[in-house]
């Protein structure tokens, strides 16, 4: 709670300077509408106008929020203006490639750290894969996955996507987790007889918790900016990717702002559902903080 | 289907090879280089036997071989695309971005107010969907590399902040203490103590930004460019179905990625010699 003036503070700062740069960048639109007609504005005049233009340049913070509000309680769910229902679109997509992304990502994780030789092979490509701009493949995944002949939905090509992004944070993280039980501990199971299986379940996977959660924020993350790209190649109609593409199509900022913070609302979202899983899990498993 | 079969049985006879590297070597020497090189070969050949046994067409998954013969036939359609997405968008905006977030957390640095309030701005944002703001400056900066590097500024800014941040707060209370005792200036502090303290942490979020610049300047084109750069060849291949085109502009991508990555990663190694991961090696 130390944080919350602070915090309060920069964010306050920064609507601030929000509002003073669209007045700074929205004013050159009235000059010109003013002097198109001949007539002189006054600066209250030039304020006014620049916070509520058509089309801004830079909508003000009030803008953004009304076409939030109208995008979101303004809509029937159903209806193709309702962000709800392009963020539903986002979200199940990035929810099936998340599940999907982790879950092999624990099973390669395991066998990597059973496996000297899967060790020595898969991981050098695991860590370099993360240095490789893997989002530039999304529009080509999409657009083989879900042409002819394969025809996949949308969803299931999009969800290819978010569930290789969260794939490898995951791996990655699972097996500096499962090697985390320090070299005493693993003799202590040996002195029991446990099996290697006994092992895994019973120090192992417990062991690698905090770790994947640690993992599972960055891929849910990663996971939700992959299925809003994956939305962008033209053809896609549904999803808050195609709202942003459809927005600086037509020129329509206020629609492409209101986008934006319904996509930022869905990834911190997600990522607080996950901090509250892992508070919750790690407090129960004696691990908590 | 000989074709196939025949990349099954290399994989098998790499796996047995693999195996028995692994366990004789354990690991070091020759094997850390030979077992991840025979496995990339071996997903090759896979791929390759796959594509040609089951006559997949070109317009799905076309073969190394084929992709390979795209890279070295068009290289100077790649090497445009290069030099204006990476050279130009990406490099530029990483420069800007990374310097104009070092000097930031300089500059809060002495305030532990501003801090506090901004540590949790910057970590909030730094997992946000950044990359959705590319049409917005696309829109304010034109179709040229400007507004590329825009986006890569602001995607890589945030990563580097919450970073050097929490680096400049790195140092134990002794050494700072030490300092005083020298009566060091805070300028002298700074730059004797707690920036080289810091780069460990700097160096962290400065190879995180290696990816986010090439994704931002990848994906920024997908909202308009010029007719070169990678993310527009990558869209306007993909639309005439040259999906061997657009696997060698993968191909350079993973390669520049990797290659930048690595570059700041020897530039580490040179800074932070002294840091306990960079030892014994």
């Amino acid at each position: 709670m130390r944080a919350l003036v602070p915090v309060l503070t920069v964010v306050a700062a920064i609507v601030a300077l929000w509002y003073g740069g669209s007045v700074w960048l929205n004013s050159q639109w009235t000059h010109d509408q003013a002097a198109r007609v001949g007539v002189e504005v006054s600066l209250t005049g030039v304020v006014a106008d620049t916070m509520m233009q058509e089309r801004p340049v830079l909508p003000a913070p009030h803008q953004v929020a009304k076409g939030l509000w109208d995008g979101v309680m303004g809509q029937r769910i159903t209806s193709k203006r309702s962000l709800v229902w392009h963020g539903w679109i986002t979200l199940s997509a990035t929810m099936l490639g998340f599940a999907i992304g982790t879950a092999a990502g624990i099973a390669l994780a395991v066998g990597i750290v059973h496996s000297r030789a899967m060790d020595l092979s898969v991981m050098p490509w695991a860590i370099a894969s993360q240095t490789v701009p893997i989002l530039a493949i999304a529009p080509m995944v999409i657009v083989v996955l879900g042409g002819p002949p394969m025809n996949l939905p949308p969803l299931i090509a999009k969800a290819v996507i978010a569930a290789y992004l969260t794939f490898f944070p995951v791996v990655v993280g699972m097996v500096k987790g499962l090697r985390s039980p320090d070299a005493m501990q693993l003799d202590l199971l040996r002195t029991y007889n446990a099996s290697a299986l006994d092992t895994l379940i019973k120090l192992r996977l417990p062991a690698a918790m905090p770790y994947l959660f640690a993992s599972l924020k960055v891929a849910v993350a990663a996971s939700v900016v992959g299925t809003i790209v994956a939305e962008l190649p033209s053809g896609a109609v549904a999803g808050l990717g195609a709202r942003l593409l459809q927005g600086s199509y037509y020129g329509q900022t206020v629609q492409i702002w209101a986008a934006l913070f319904m996509a930022a609302t869905l990834a911190a979202g997600l990522v607080a559902i996950i901090a509250l899983v892992e508070r919750l899990a790690l407090a129960r498993m004696g691990m908590g903080r | 289907m000989s074709w196939f079969w025949g990349a099954i049985l290399f994989w098998l006879a790499a796996w047995a090879l693999n195996l028995r590297l692994a366990a004789r070597a354990g690991g070091r020497g020759a094997a850390r280089l030979a077992v991840p090189a025979l496995f990339g070969i071996t997903l090759l050949v896979l791929w390759e036997g796959t594509v040609r046994g089951f006559a997949v067409p070109g317009v799905i998954l076309p073969a190394p071989s084929a992709i390979w013969g795209t890279l070295t036939g068009s290289l100077p359609i790649l090497w445009g695309d290069f030099v204006q997405t990476i050279l130009k968008g990406a490099l530029s905006g990483y420069v800007i971005g990374c310097a104009a977030a070092v000097l930031t957390a300089v500059a809060i640095d002495r305030s532990a107010f501003l801090q506090r309030g901004l540590l949790p701005v910057g970590n909030f944002v730094a997992a946000l969907p950044v990359v959705g703001i590319a049409p917005i400056l696309v829109m304010w900066f034109g179709f040229d590399w400007q507004s590329k590097a825009a986006v890569v500024v602001v995607m890589v800014f945030f990563p580097v902040l919450v970073n050097t941040v929490a680096g400049l707060a790195a140092t134990d209370r002794l050494s700072r203490d030490q300092m005083a005792t020298w009566g060091a200036s805070y300028g002298q502090a700074l730059f004797k103590l707690r920036l080289p303290a810091a780069m460990p942490f700097i160096f962290n979020g400065l190879k995180i930004a290696t990816t986010l610049a090439l994704i931002g300047a990848i994906v920024a084109e997908f909202f308009g460019s010029p007719t070169r750069g990678m993310g527009f060849r990558i869209s306007t291949a993909v639309g005439q179905l040259a999906l061997d085109l657009v696997w060698a502009e993968i191909a350079v991508a993973a390669l520049a990625g990797s290659a930048f990555y690595g570059l700041v990663a020897a530039v580490e190694r040179a800074v932070t010699f002294w840091h306990p991961s960079q030892r014994g090696r």
